[in-house]
C-alpha cells in the first residue's frame, strides 16, 4: 500500500507533473533520457493506482445504496428465481477474465455502469497489478454480482469511444524504436480485451448497425478491424524515420492528455456522466482512467 | 606523507586549494560533470559540460618544507568532445563528458578515455620539452633556406624549450551506442575496456575502433515492456574476466565473461528487499542506483542510490553488508524533490585507498565521510567561506526538524541547488577533489 502521507501533494497533482515532465523531455538537449522517463513513468503509475482506488473506494459507496435499492425493485418486478440463478453464474466469471456473454442482468441495470468497469480493469501489465487485487476486493463484495455483467450487454462499443472529444490519441500510442527505425503503433488492443468483452464482438466485426453511437464510432470500427487479434500493427518501416515525424503526433497526444488531467480526473468523469445520459448508460465510464495504463505503457516504451 | 590511513573522525580535513570562477553566475559550459584521480595521484582530471578536460597535475613534493603540501596546478586543457546533431534520428548529442577513466600508465605519456553520450576517445597527453634546432634546409621559423647559401652541414641536436602538453586523439570509438553512455571501465589486463549505455554493454579493444562486442543487452523485444535500465558499469580492479552492471531498480548483477559470449544471464544478483513501511510514490525513483564502485583490494563493492550508500560483499547476495544514510532528512521532502527534479540527481561515491573510508555527495555544498572501520560519519562543507589555507573543515549538521541547536542548518534553508555529484580519492594519499558545480575544491588531511 503506498503511503500518501508522506506530503501535502495528492495523486491528480503528481500525475499533472509527471506528465508535465515527460512532455519537456521531448525538448530537452541531447535527447530523451531513458533512465529518467522510465522513472516519471513508475511516479506516474503509482499516483494512477493511488488515485483510482480513491475513485474507486468513493464511487462505490456513493452508489452502493443507491444501486441495491434500484435492483431490488426491479427484480420483484419479474421473476424472482430466474434473475437471482443467472446473475450467480456471472460471479465467478468477473476478476479473471473478462468474456462474460450478455446477461439478464446486464439488460436489467440501465444505471449501474460505473462501477461494474471496475472489475474489468485489469490491464495486462505488471503496472496494474494492484488495481487488479482492488478489483478482487470489490468483487467479493455481494452486491457487485448485478454489476459484473453490465459490460457484456448489449452495447458492446461503448469502450471503444468515451470520449466527446474524439480522442483517438488515447488509444493509439506511437513508438519509434531507436535501434530498427522502426515505427510501431499500438492499439488499446490489450486494454479493451481487459476492460470489457463486448469489444471483442465488435473487434470481430459485430458493427451492429442496430448501435446507435452519437460519437466517432466509425473511426474505431476501421481501426479495429485491422487488427482483430489485438496484435499492434507495425507501419511500414521508415526510411527516414526520425523523431520530427512522430513527435507532432505524440505531442498532440500528451498536451491533450494533459488538457484533460489539467481539468481534473472529474473533469473526465463528468464527461461520462453526460455521455451516459446520452447513451442510456450502457457504457464503461472507467474507460476513460483505464486508458491510462496504455498510456502508461506508451511512456515507458521509448 | 603517511599512507591513507582512517579517514573519519580521526583526520581533521583541512582546505588546501579551490579552482574555478568564483562569479556566482554560472555558465552552464562551466558545470563539472566528472572528476578522477589518475593511478599514481599525480594528475587530477576533470570533464566538464561544455566538452572540455582539464588535468591538473601534483608538484613534486618540496621535502624540506613539509608543511608546504603538493598544490595541483593546471597541466592540460583541450576539448574532448563536440556537440554534434543525428541527422538520422534528429537528435542533438551533448558535449558533456560523462566520464574520464585513465589508463595506467605505460611509458612516458598518460592515457585517458573520456566519453560523451554516444563516443569514446582515447587521448595521449605527452610531454615536450626539447625541440630540435639546427636544420640544414631550413631557418628556424620553418622557412626553407636558399640552397645556395648553405656552405656547411650540422647535426640538428634537441634544445630544452619551455614544457609543453600536449593533447592528441588517439583513437574514436563511435557509433556503438544507440542510448546514452553512462559508464566506461578500463579493465585490468589492459587492453579491454567497456562502455554501458541504458540497454547494453559494449566491450572494446583499446585498439580496435571500428568493431565492439555486446555483451549485455537488456532492450526487451517490446519495449513497452521495458521495467528496467542501466545504470552504472564497472571491471572487477583484478579479475578481469569480472564485471559488475547496477539497474534503475536497485539490483547489481556481476557478471562473468568466461561464461558465455552473452552476459544476459548474471553470475550474481545482489539485491536487498525492498521495505514495505518506506513505499511512497516515489520508492521507485529513490531505489535506482547511480552509481557502484568496487573497493581497491576487489572484496567489496559499494552502491549509491538516493538516500543512502550500501556497501556488498562479493559473496553476499541477499543484503548489504553495510548500509549508511546519507541524507535520511530528505524522505519526507521527496515530493518537492521530485518536483525540482533533485530527485533525478545521480550522486557518486568513492573509496579511500585502503577501502576504510566512502565519501558521497549531498547537499548545500555538503559532502559525507563514512567511516567503516569506526562506524562514524561526519558532514563536511566545501564552501568559499573557509577557504583560507590550511583552515580545518568544522563538522556540519543538518537538523531534521524540531529545534534547531546552534550551527546546525535546518532542511529548509538547504540549497538544493549547490550540489555534489563527484567526489575523487587519491589513490594512496588523504587528498580529495569535491566538485561543487563549477569549481574544484581539493581538500587535505591536517599535518601537523
Amino acid at each position: 500500500m503506498i503511503n500518501t502521507m508522506e506530503c501535502a501533494v495528492d495523486a491528480q497533482s503528481l500525475i499533472s507533473i509527471s506528465l508535465r515532465k515527460i512532455h519537456n523531455s521531448r525538448t530537452q538537449r541531447g535527447g530523451i533520457k531513458l533512465h529518467k522517463n522510465l522513472l516519471v513513468s513508475y511516479v506516474l503509475r503509482n499516483a494512477r493506482q493511488v488515485y483510482m482506488n480513491e475513485k474507486y473506494a468513493e464511487i462505490y459507496r456513493m452508489q452502493q445504496y443507491e444501486e441495491v435499492m434500484t435492483v431490488c425493485n426491479e427484480i420483484q418486478e419479474l421473476n424472482p428465481l430466474d434473475l437471482v440463478e443467472d446473475c450467480e453464474e456471472q460471479t465467478g466469471d468477473c476478476c479473471g477474465s473478462a468474456n462474460e456473454s450478455a446477461s439478464l442482468c446486464g439488460a436489467l441495470l440501465p444505471v449501474s455502469h460505473q462501477a461494474p468497469a471496475v472489475q474489468h480493469l485489469q490491464p495486462s501489465s505488471a503496472c496494474s497489478v494492484p488495481l487488479a487485487l482492488q478489483s478482487e476486493e470489490v468483487c467479493k463484495a455481494p452486491e457487485p454480482s448485478f454489476y459484473r455483467s453490465c459490460c457484456a450487454e448489449a452495447y458492446p462499443v461503448s469502450n471503444c469511444d468515451f470520449s466527446p472529444v474524439n480522442n483517438m490519441h488515447c488509444n493509439k500510442t506511437t513508438v519509434l524504436d531507436l535501434d530498427t527505425h522502426v515505427v510501431t503503433t499500438v492499439e488499446n488492443g490489450y486494454l479493451h480485451q481487459d476492460c470489457c468483452a463486448s469489444l471483442q464482438q465488435c473487434c470481430q466485426g459485430a458493427q451492429s448497425p442496430a448501435k446507435k453511437r452519437k460519437l466517432d464510432f466509425g473511426y474505431y470500427v476501421s481501426e479495429i478491424e485491422e487488427v482483430p487479434d489485438f496484435t499492434p500493427c507495425k507501419r511500414a518501416k521508415f526510411e527516414d524515420s526520425s523523431y520530427a515525424s512522430t513527435e507532432p503526433l505524440d505531442t498532440s497526444n500528451i498536451s491533450n492528455l494533459i488538457s484533460i488531467f489539467g481539468s481534473g480526473f472529474t473533469g473526465l468523469v463528468s464527461r461520462q456522466a453526460d455521455l451516459e445520459q446520452a447513451l442510456n448508460g450502457q457504457f464503461c465510464s472507467k474507460q476513460a482512467l483505464a486508458s491510462l495504463g496504455a498510456w502508461t505503457r506508451a511512456i515507458v516504451a521509448f | 606523507m603517511a599512507g591513507a590511513g582512517g579517514g573519519g573522525n580521526d583526520v581533521q580535513w583541512c582546505f588546501s586549494q579551490v579552482k574555478g570562477a568564483i562569479d556566482d553566475d554560472v555558465a552552464e559550459a562551466d558545470i563539472i560533470s566528472t572528476v578522477e584521480f589518475n593511478h599514481s595521484g599525480e594528475l587530477l582530471a576533470t570533464g566538464d559540460k561544455g566538452g572540455r578536460v582539464v588535468i591538473f597535475q601534483q608538484e613534486t613534493e618540496n621535502k624540506s618544507q613539509p608543511q608546504c603540501r603538493s598544490e595541483y596546478n593546471v597541466y592540460s586543457t583541450f576539448q574532448s568532445h563536440e556537440p554534434e546533431f543525428d541527422y538520422l534520428k534528429s537528435l542533438e548529442i551533448e558535449e558533456k563528458i560523462n566520464k574520464i577513466r585513465w589508463l595506467p600508465q605505460k611509458n612516458a605519456a598518460q592515457f585517458l578515455l573520456s566519453t560523451n553520450d554516444k563516443t569514446i576517445k582515447l587521448w595521449k597527453i605527452s610531454e615536450r620539452d626539447k625541440r630540435p634546432e639546427g636544420y640544414n634546409l631550413k631557418e628556424e621559423d620553418g622557412r626553407y633556406r636558399d640552397a645556395a647559401t648553405i656552405t656547411t652541414l650540422r647535426v640538428p641536436v634537441f634544445r630544452p624549450m619551455d614544457l609543453m602538453v600536449e593533447a592528441s586523439p588517439r583513437r574514436v570509438f563511435a557509433n556503438a551506442h544507440t542510448y546514452h553512455i553512462n559508464s566506461i571501465s578500463v579493465n585490468s589486463d589492459n587492453e579491454t575496456y567497456l562502455s554501458a549505455d541504458d540497454l547494453r554493454i559494449n566491450l572494446w579493444h583499446l585498439e580496435i575502433t571500428d568493431r565492439s562486442f555486446n555483451i549485455v543487452d537488456i532492450k526487451p523485444a517490446n519495449m513497452e515492456e521495458l521495467t528496467e535500465v542501466i545504470t552504472a558499469a564497472e571491471f572487477h580492479p583484478h579479475q578481469c574476466n569480472t564485471f559488475v552492471y547496477s539497474s534503475s531498480k536497485g539490483t547489481i548483477r556481476l557478471c562473468d565473461m568466461r561464461a558465455s559470449a552473452l552476459c544476459d544471464k548474471h553470475s550474481k544478483l545482489f539485491e536487498e528487499p525492498e521495505d514495505p513501511s518506506n513505499r511512497s510514490f516515489f520508492s521507485e525513483i529513490i531505489s535506482s542506483i547511480s552509481d557502484v564502485k568496487f573497493s581497491h583490494n576487489g572484496r567489496y563493492m559499494m552502491t549509491r542510490d538516493y538516500l543512502s550508500v550500501k556497501i556488498w560483499d562479493l559473496n553476499m547476495e541477499n543484503r548489504p553488508v553495510e548500509t549508511y544514510q546519507v541524507h535520511e532528512y530528505l524522505r519526507s521532502k521527496l515530493c518537492s524533490l521530485y518536483e525540482n527534479d533533485c530527485i533525478f540527481d545521480k550522486f557518486e561515491c568513492c573509496w579511500n585507498g585502503n577501502d576504510s573510508v566512502v565519501m558521497t555527495g549531498s547537499y548545500n555544498n555538503f559532502f559525507r565521510m563514512l567511516d567503516r572501520s569506526q562506524r562514524r560519519d561526519v558532514t563536511l562543507e566545501a564552501s568559499r567561506e573557509s577557504c583560507k589555507p590550511r583552515q580545518v573543515l568544522k563538522p556540519r549538521r543538518v537538523c531534521a526538524g524540531g529545534k534547531r541547536k546552534k550551527d546546525e542548518i535546518s532542511v529548509d534553508s538547504l540549497d538544493f541547488n549547490k550540489k555534489i555529484l563527484h567526489t575523487a580519492w587519491h589513490p594512496q594519499e588523504n587528498i580529495i577533489a569535491v566538485a561543487t558545480t563549477n569549481n574544484l575544491y581539493i581538500f587535505q588531511e591536517k599535518v601537523n
